[in-house]
């Protein structure tokens, strides 16, 4: 699904990742760990093409991001579901619009009884003519995870998806994604959460990556 | 030439889902409109000025290749004898179709807008005009002016071309002028409209931006905003246009004697020409919008 080989990425100056090699494979389920600022949200950007790496050739769906043109990266993105750190809505419309939002630029219409029983899913249902302003931490995060999943991608990439709630609630998000990659999603979630980490692998088996000094390695025991 | 029809047929189609994702752009879209209604009135009028200057300019030319006239100056007891001779003349000389004397009557018209009415001609001086009409092929005045100054001395010729040409020449001028003015309004219009389309593109950066995530492509995010400015400037241009046929057809009408001014409405079917402005307006949105659009888009990742 995605592979990274001996990828880079300098940013001012300053190399923030360097030779990384990771490949996701399908239905796989991984964490991607590292302290704040370590380059977690570069590697999860760098998947959807977001970033362009600096050196080494990151493939997506077995065509390398940086060939792409503009709308083959559009196309790309389709089947990915990202959620993203701080969400990323439109403010101007209410909230089930935004998670039908990449059915909308896809040209296709949302079932409302589909999108109903997503919202449902998410627990969001009765707040669905809400704008995202009006919506808590919690809430967008799983308002983001709907949209992340509305268009049945083949991997979804979460950003610290449980970085703005508290405990019962970042366990019902993982519970989601948990759900999803049994149903053969791919999965990478960045996260520095590692309580969170090892309550889920105790339910999935899930491989636990860490980003230390710049390169990416498999963490093992010491977590 | 199919892929620009298609691009313009999308743009006009509408798509309700498509233009809410993007937010209202407020002043921005309401200015847009009132400067497209001002263009299209000031085109209206540069317009008329163009198409009387055409009219005014046919006229002048037409009469210009088919008229002269002979004006006799002579001492009262010659007068006649003269314009008999000169008559006679003009009878002879190729290229002209036919030749007569005015009348007292016909000078006394002629000069009513100088003198006023009630004028006692017979106690001044007038010449004798003599009117000539040519055939197609035109007389040759010089050969002319030489067999009046031999034969009648107190006749010149006058084949108005003094007058007339520059008088042509500044209409046709003038027509042209219209022109550029009707151009240079399309170029003022792009360049507000590209301002504008910059200033809610850069206003909706963080929208374009989370359209692009999710996997919008760069001509859906182009249409939103090329439809809302079109359809916002076609508005403003049909606005205008209407206003600006209401004033030209509120002038005073045309007149024979009532000069440049007073024919500078709009006759027959050329009231159908001010019609193009409005779509001749959206079009100009249009280009302009989706080249500002597509130029801000390539900027973002």
């Amino acid at each position: 699904m995605i592979d990274f080989q001996k990828v880079a990425y300098s940013y001012g100056g300053g190399e923030l990742l360097s030779e990384v090699s990771l490949t996701l494979a399908p239905g796989s389920f991984h964490f991607l760990t590292g302290p704040s600022g370590s380059g977690k949200t570069t590697l999860i950007k760098l998947c959807y093409g977001e970033l362009l790496a600096t050196a080494g050739r990151v493939n997506v769906f077995d065509a390398d991001v940086r060939s792409l043109s503009r709308d083959g990266v559009a196309a790309m993105r389709r089947r990915i579901g990202v959620v993203h750190q701080d969400c990323q809505f439109l403010d101007h419309l209410p909230l089930a619009e935004n998670v039908a939002l990449p059915l909308t630029v896809s040209g296709r219409d949302a079932d409302a009884a589909d999108l109903a029983d997503l919202l449902t899913w998410v627990g969001l249902k009765p707040l669905s003519a809400q704008r995202p302003p009006e919506l808590s931490g919690g809430e967008r995060q799983r308002a983001a995870l709907a949209r992340a999943v509305i268009m049945s991608p083949d991997v979804i990439l979460a950003d610290e998806p449980t970085g703005n709630v508290d405990w019962e609630m970042s366990q019902r998000l993982m519970q989601l994604l948990i759900e999803l990659n049994r149903m053969g999603k791919t999965i990478l979630i960045a996260t520095h959460d590692l309580n969170l980490i090892r309550s889920t692998k105790s339910q999935v088996p899930a491989r636990v990556l860490r980003i230390r000094n710049r390169r990416l390695q498999l963490a093992g025991s010491d977590l | 030439m199919r892929a620009p029809f298609a691009r313009l047929t999308a743009v006009f189609a509408g798509d309700r889902q498509a233009d809410r994702v993007v937010p209202p752009t407020g002043i921005i879209a309401r200015l847009t409109g009132f400067t497209a209604a001002a263009m299209a009135f000031l085109a209206v009028f540069a317009l008329a000025l163009s198409l009387a200057s055409g009219r005014l300019a046919e006229r002048w030319s037409s009469a210009l290749a088919n008229s002269a006239t002979i004006r006799i100056s002579a001492p009262a007891g010659q007068m006649e004898t003269q314009t008999r001779a000169v008559l006679r003349i003009l009878k002879t000389t190729p290229g002209i179709a036919s030749a007569r004397a005015l009348t007292r009557e016909e000078e006394r018209k002629l000069l009513t807008p100088w003198f006023g009415p009630g004028l006692a001609l017979d106690n001044l001086p007038i010449p004798q005009l003599i009117d000539i009409r040519e055939t197609g092929t035109g007389f040759d005045a010089e050969g002319l002016r030489q067999r009046l100054s031999a034969e009648a001395p107190g006749a010149l010729l006058d084949d108005h071309s003094r007058w007339r040409r520059p008088l042509a020449l500044a209409a046709d001028r003038l027509r042209l002028l219209g022109l550029i003015s009707i151009v240079l309004l399309a170029g003022a219009m792009a360049a507000m409209i590209t301002l504008a389309a910059n200033a809610a593109l850069a206003a909706n950066a963080q929208v374009i931006r989370v359209l692009r995530l999710v996997g919008a492509r760069d001509t859906y995010i182009a249409r939103a905003f090329v439809r809302r400015f079109t359809a916002r400037t076609l508005g403003g241009a049909v606005a205008g246009t209407g206003l600006g046929m209401l004033a030209v057809a509120l002038m005073p009408s045309a007149q024979p004697d009532g000069g440049f001014l007073t024919g500078l409405g709009f006759t027959g079917i050329r009231w159908l020409w001010p019609l193009m402005i409005p779509p001749l307006a959206g079009l100009v949105a249009f280009a302009a919008t989706r080249v500002a659009a597509f130029r801000t888009l390539k900027g973002l990742s």
